[in-house]
């Protein structure tokens, strides 16, 4: 089986643009993504294409309506939060198992403001804030309390990750937001849902992400491996059966065999990796996936992000793009932005942001509910 | 005003979820079911084991109406009309079932709020009607008195 190689990836500025479609911020970062290859929809065999809010609606044939409808196979993708990350793996089996030797995987979102997730529905009364809170925030929160019941994590660690990743999108110009959020901002800003604070919420935006990929022998023929970033792994799991499931879904399991899965497939172990990108949702999401990932213990989580080892320039750094939390996570878009970031840094283009010397970069999404995707990638020498 | 087994106030009342069981005598309840080949508790009433697979064997059974916080979020920003702020909790019940709901009667402080304390579920009159105007019967989490 062939190594399967990004050759073009781009993303769009995320923001909000209510005035626009779907699937002209997808046709937009598709065009972005083919010039980065030097290619045109010509070029490209299939279409998988990642998108949750108009998952029903074609989303792919849509954007080739604006891009050229080739009349080639379109694959339409949902998997909640990991969508994108799943449109790209059914594009990498696609080469993977030879069917293809280049497609497009693109994934778009168009959000609008406000809460995410919700209670009740259907006959009866509402139960949000009558048995507890299906909202995203508090299930973060309850999911970050967790740890802190286990390993002692404070308000003011989870804090801290929202510190770090904002300021790091200040070096990076795609990102929503490039503004410095000190601590006591962070913290003394609205409580949502304790111990996350507005500022301790993934930013809510439209957004689109692109990418091509093919096989070894299709890169090589057409003289695109200068720029080429190996696809060394890529994994998807569900969650297995968990005593609190019904009430408390669980996003560490599916994580930390993904993990292993990734680590074995791409012959690496979490010392090989250089930055990763991670689900940070909220500012609690990300302290629980330094443990389920491997770049450190579980309970030294909250010390990792307090002595900057997953800062820019720190022992492993984490979200350098800004994370979701400063970044945006426009859902169907996250799990290609993702990729971008880190195909990003192994190519050496990551401008006032690059992680020197840049070899092997994780991403990692999860979709509550819940769904895990890592993918492991490698700079080519 | 908690509702105890002698209770007439529960006449009337539709459960607030399906797993809220309003027997015609007797103190309401939540229920669960147990795989009978792993021993595995689930709340509410299933068929087929999450866990083992199995497809039968799952027995119904009534959970405790006591148990201990295993975590916690306080909401101070919910759905347009919702009250806040409010406790919102999961809790291990003794003998197994884990259950989400407002944990009451409690300041809403992270001080206050131990996570493995022990606690109880009460029942009471929901503060919501429905579209038709029926009344429910709800349950709560509160520090075990
Ligand atoms: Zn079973």
């Amino acid at each position: 089986m062939s190594d399967v190689y990004v050759i073009g990836i781009d993303m769009i500025k995320f923001g909000r643009f209510p005035e626009t479609s779907v699937p002209k911020l997808g046709a937009t970062a598709a065009h972005l993504a083919l010039d980065d290859a030097g290619l045109t929809i010509n070029d490209i065999q299939a279409l998988y294409s990642g998108n949750l809010g108009q998952a029903g609606a074609m989303v792919g044939q849509r954007i080739l309506a604006e891009i050229g409808q080739t009349g080639i196979p379109v694959v339409n993708c949902a998997n909640a939060c990991a969508t994108g990350a799943t449109a790209f793996r059914e594009g990498w089996m696609s080469i993977k198992a030879g069917v293809y030797d280049m497609v497009l995987c693109v994934g778009t979102e168009q959000m609008g403001k406000g809460l995410l997730g919700g209670g009740g529905g259907g006959k009866g009364i509402p139960t949000e804030g009558l048995l507890g809170s299906s909202t995203m925030p508090a299930i973060f929160a309850e999911a970050g309390m967790e740890h802190q019941r286990k390993y002692g994590t404070t308000f003011e660690q989870f804090a801290k990750v929202s510190v770090k990743n904002h300021h790091h999108s200040t070096l990076n110009p795609k990102a929503m937001y490039q503004i410095e959020t000190p601590l006591e901002t962070v913290m003394g800003a609205e409580m949502i849902s304790y111990p996350n604070t507005k500022l301790m919420c993934s930013v809510n935006v439209d957004g689109a992400a692109a990418v091509v990929i093919c096989s070894e022998e299709k890169a090589r023929q057409l003289g695109k491996m200068d720029r080429a970033v190996r696809v060394k792994a890529s994994v998807l799991t569900s969650d297995p059966y968990q005593e609190r499931n019904l009430q408390m879904p669980d996003v560490n399991t599916c994580t930390q065999r993904a993990a292993k899965a990734a680590y074995e497939m791409a012959g690496v172990g979490p010392e090989d990796i250089d930055l990763v990108e991670l689900h940070d949702c909220f500012a609690t999401a990300e302290i629980l996936h330094y443990g389920n990932l491997g770049l450190g213990k579980p309970e030294d989580a909250g010390r990792m992000v307090d002595e900057g080892e997953t800062a820019l320039g720190g022992r492993i750094p984490v979200n350098v793009s800004g994370g979701l939390l400063s970044k945006g996570h426009p859902l169907g878009a996250t799990g290609i932005a993702n990729i971008y970031e880190v195909s990003t840094h192994l190519r050496g283009e990551a401008g006032e942001r690059q992680v020197e010397g840049a070899r092997f970069g994780m991403t990692h999404v999860i979709g509550l509910g819940s769904a895990c995707a890592i993918h492991v990638l490698e700079k080519v020498d | 005003m908690p509702l105890n087994a002698e209770d007439s106030e529960t006449a009337g009342l539709l459960p607030v979820v399906p797993f809220l069981k309003i027997p015609d005598e007797g103190s309401p309840y939540l229920e669960g079911s147990r795989c009978t080949q792993c021993d595995t508790t689930f709340l509410g009433e299933r068929s087929v084991c999450a866990k083992c697979g199995s497809r039968e064997g799952l027995e119904p059974l009534a959970l405790a109406n006591h148990g201990e916080l295993y975590v916690y979020s306080i909401v101070y920003r919910s759905f347009p009309g919702i009250e806040v702020p409010y406790v919102s909790a999961i809790v291990d019940l003794e003998g197994g079932g884990t259950v989400k709901g407002n944990l009451i009667n409690i300041d809403p402080d992270p001080e206050k709020i131990k996570m493995g304390m022990p606690v109880d579920v009460i029942y009471e009159k929901a503060p919501r009607k429905d579209a038709e105007g029926n009344e429910y019967l709800t349950y709560y989490f509160q520090p075990k008195s």
